[in-house]
């Protein structure tokens, strides 16, 4: 039974990190879905964010304001930030190369987020900055069935009902406003929705100020783990397989992949890592990813691509 | 007035295909050939201006030439057959490792000769790009380059931990053999300068060719439109699995050009996926479907970091490093977020408009 509870905790802290995964991997998919770009600069965005509330987290400390007025006053402020670049993004680099191929529009995000991390380090700085939002504290669960229990971190529990709360928010920002209904049509076919007098540079800024509140809060769970540093640009590329597991194009996608990934590459790495020389956490998760696009080449959920001539 | 194909008949079908079918062209790049041939080694030898230090040869010269190589092989797949590649560099790396255990022997093989080995290497990253190429024919876009990030990651991974590759080096770095060729040894900047050359002449006119012949224009058909190509009988199967082929040979050589004339000794880090996005920046920058375009890009990546480097310190700004790192990171991004914007055919567009102009230069009505 021992086994069976470290095989548990395996697969407990690997779901949970993998909703972490999640949480960079909705912002792609917001954006895919809005304007079928590809957007590079996810990672980007999340280091930003996360600079931007660190920062004027502690310049509030040293000011002496009390913690909770601090905290909003910084995820107000990081907001902010964050909806400047949607709008310098909207406007000079997504607006003028409208129709482009996805090719080119997947190269500039890479070129905006060359920009974003050079800016944001030079205003904010590049040192490793610590955030403390959420417990960090271990926590031992189910110890009556099992010895010892099962540890689980805090964070990680956080961290999934952030990512819960944002994905039901999420859900009811697209069905229930006009906004929301507004992108999905944007989403659908850009032109009809133009001619139906939905303006699409709005909702193009609209979607990009989305992705970057959900950058903001991968941020603030991220930052809590790692701390805020430049290492997090990596995390986009980590979010790639969850999007080609789940699919580009379905928010459920991006969650489910991300579980996927998560649980898939600790018990890899535990249980196979050994054999081979460890470090396949590194790879894994793009493996088995390659193994789902050959059986479905939209991923799970994504929307079945239909060819014509 | 001087570019101008008045009076240039073609007689015969040779001279109506051959690769550059204008008489200005072909001086200027029997010219181009001579000067980066003899030229530039005449010059260093009497250290003539910039060609005087050594310098040039070992930070520009050689890593632009090697690196274009590799932006035509990526060119090739990306540009030619439509296939995005995200993971140019492990080819890079699989030539690499692969021409260095060619080099040194495994098993009963005894160590072949450098030329041989690079050769080698370029062909077992062609026989592995066939395998990470099979997903293409199922998936595209940029499904398919986040397909080739595996093969990325992978290899990073397999050339980092598998002590094999690497000799059982403790310290995971190797060293690339003595590049003895039939007797003479390649040493000085100048001398690897020429062998890049040699190297990247003999391909680029090979690409050249291929391009233009019956499987570039398969390729280019897939491109446009794989289905509407399928249906006219060109087999994706083949011209996709050719394209990887082809495209990973030459990631492959020059992967392992890079290793042995270029670095001297290496770590899987010289291969990650920074070059994969180098590399890709390169071939878009410089024009996709373009051999020309290739050379462009891959000069201008190169260079604008040297550029970003230099400027400030000459221009007396006092900047600490930090902040010259980040504004390397902007100005990067902004030129080719500026770029893509103006240009999105890239510079080989620019420069074919440019000869366009001048064909009817100074009296263009």
């Amino acid at each position: 039974m021992a086994s069976f509870g470290s095989f548990l905790e395996v697969l407990i802290g690997g779901l949970l990190s993998g909703v972490l995964y999640s949480l960079v991997a909705l912002g792609f998919v917001l954006i895919y879905k809005a304007s079928g770009v590809f957007n590079f600069a996810q990672g980007a965005m999340v280091l930003v964010a996360g600079l931007a509330l660190v920062r004027s987290l502690d310049w509030m400390a040293a000011k002496g304001m009390p913690n909770w007025a601090a905290i909003m006053l910084g995820l107000l402020f990081a907001g902010a930030v964050m909806a400047l670049c949607a709008w310098f993004i909207e406007r000079y680099l997504i607006g003028p190369l409208l129709n482009q191929d996805g090719l080119t529009l997947f190269m500039s995000t890479i070129g905006a987020a060359f920009i974003l991390e050079g800016l944001g380090q030079m205003v904010f700085g590049s040192d490793v900055y610590p955030l403390k939002l959420y417990p960090t504290d271990a926590w031992f669960v189910l110890d009556s069935i099992f010895p010892g229990g099962i540890l689980v971190n805090k964070l990680d529990v956080w961290g999934g009902l952030v990512a819960g709360v944002l994905v039901g928010g999420l859900a009811a920002f697209f069905t229930y406003t006009r906004t929301g209904r507004a992108l999905r049509a944007v989403a659908d076919d850009h032109a009809a929705a133009q001619s139906v007098g939905i303006p699409i540079s709005w909702i193009w800024f609209v979607v990009w100020l989305v992705a970057g509140l959900v950058a903001l809060v991968a941020a603030t769970v991220w930052g809590t783990k790692l701390g805020v540093q430049f290492s997090i640009v990596f995390l986009a590329l980590k979010a790639l397989p969850v999007l080609i597991i789940g699919g580009f194009t379905s928010i459920p996608g991006a969650i489910i992949g991300g579980l996927i990934v998560g649980a898939g590459e600790k018990l890899a790495e535990v249980y196979l890592g050994p054999f081979v020389g460890g470090g396949i956490e590194y790879w894994f998760a793009y493996v088995v990813a390659l193994a789902v696009l050959m059986v479905r080449p939209q991923g799970l959920f994504g929307e079945r691509i239909i060819e014509r001539i | 007035m001087l570019y101008r194909e008045t009076g240039q008949f073609k007689t015969t079908y040779q001279s109506d295909m051959q690769i550059f079918p204008i008489r200005q062209d072909r001086i200027a790049m029997y010219a181009l050939l001579a000067f980066a041939f003899i030229g530039v080694p005449l010059l260093s030898v009497f250290k003539i201006g910039w060609f005087g230090h050594d310098y040039i040869f070992k930070a520009i010269l050689t890593p632009f030439l090697i690196l274009s190589l590799a932006a035509i092989g990526l060119n090739i797949l990306t540009g030619y057959c439509g296939q995005i590649s995200l993971g140019a560099g492990a080819f890079m790396a699989i030539g690499a490792y692969f021409g260095f255990k060619f080099a040194t022997g495994f098993g009963p093989l005894m160590g072949l000769p450098v030329v041989l080995s690079i050769l080698l290497g370029g062909f077992s990253a062609a026989l592995i790009g066939i395998l990470f190429g099979i997903p293409s024919l199922r998936i595209k876009g940029l499904y398919l380059a986040v397909a080739t990030l595996a093969a990325q990651f992978f290899f990073d991974w397999v050339f980092l931990r598998v002590k094999w590759f690497t000799n059982y080096e403790p310290s995971g770095s190797v060293a690339s053999p003595r590049l003895d060729i039939l007797g003479y040894t390649v040493q000085s900047p100048v001398d690897r300068y020429l062998m890049a050359l040699t190297f990247v002449t003999v391909f680029a006119f090979l690409a050249k060719n291929l391009v233009r012949g019956n499987l570039g224009r398969q390729w280019m058909a897939i491109r446009d439109m794989d289905i509407a190509a399928e249906i006219m009988g060109i087999r994706p199967f083949y011209a996709k699995l050719s394209a990887f082929a082809v495209s990973s040979f030459f990631c492959g050589v020059a992967g392992a050009l890079w290793a042995f004339v270029h670095l001297g000794s290496w770590e899987p880090l010289a291969f990650d996926i920074n070059r994969s996005n180098d590399l890709l920046f390169m071939i878009i920058i410089g024009g996709l479907g373009s051999i020309l375009g290739s050379f462009l890009g891959a000069a201008f990546i190169l260079i604008l970091p040297i550029m970003l480097n230099v400027v400030p310190l000459k221009l007396g700004l006092p900047m600490t490093t930090e902040t010259i790192t980040h504004l390397q990171f902007i100005i990067f991004g902004g030129l080719i977020c500026y770029l893509l914007i103006k240009e999105p055919h890239g510079f080989a567009k620019l420069w074919s408009l440019a000869k366009e102009k001048l064909r009817l230069w100074p009296f263009p009505y």
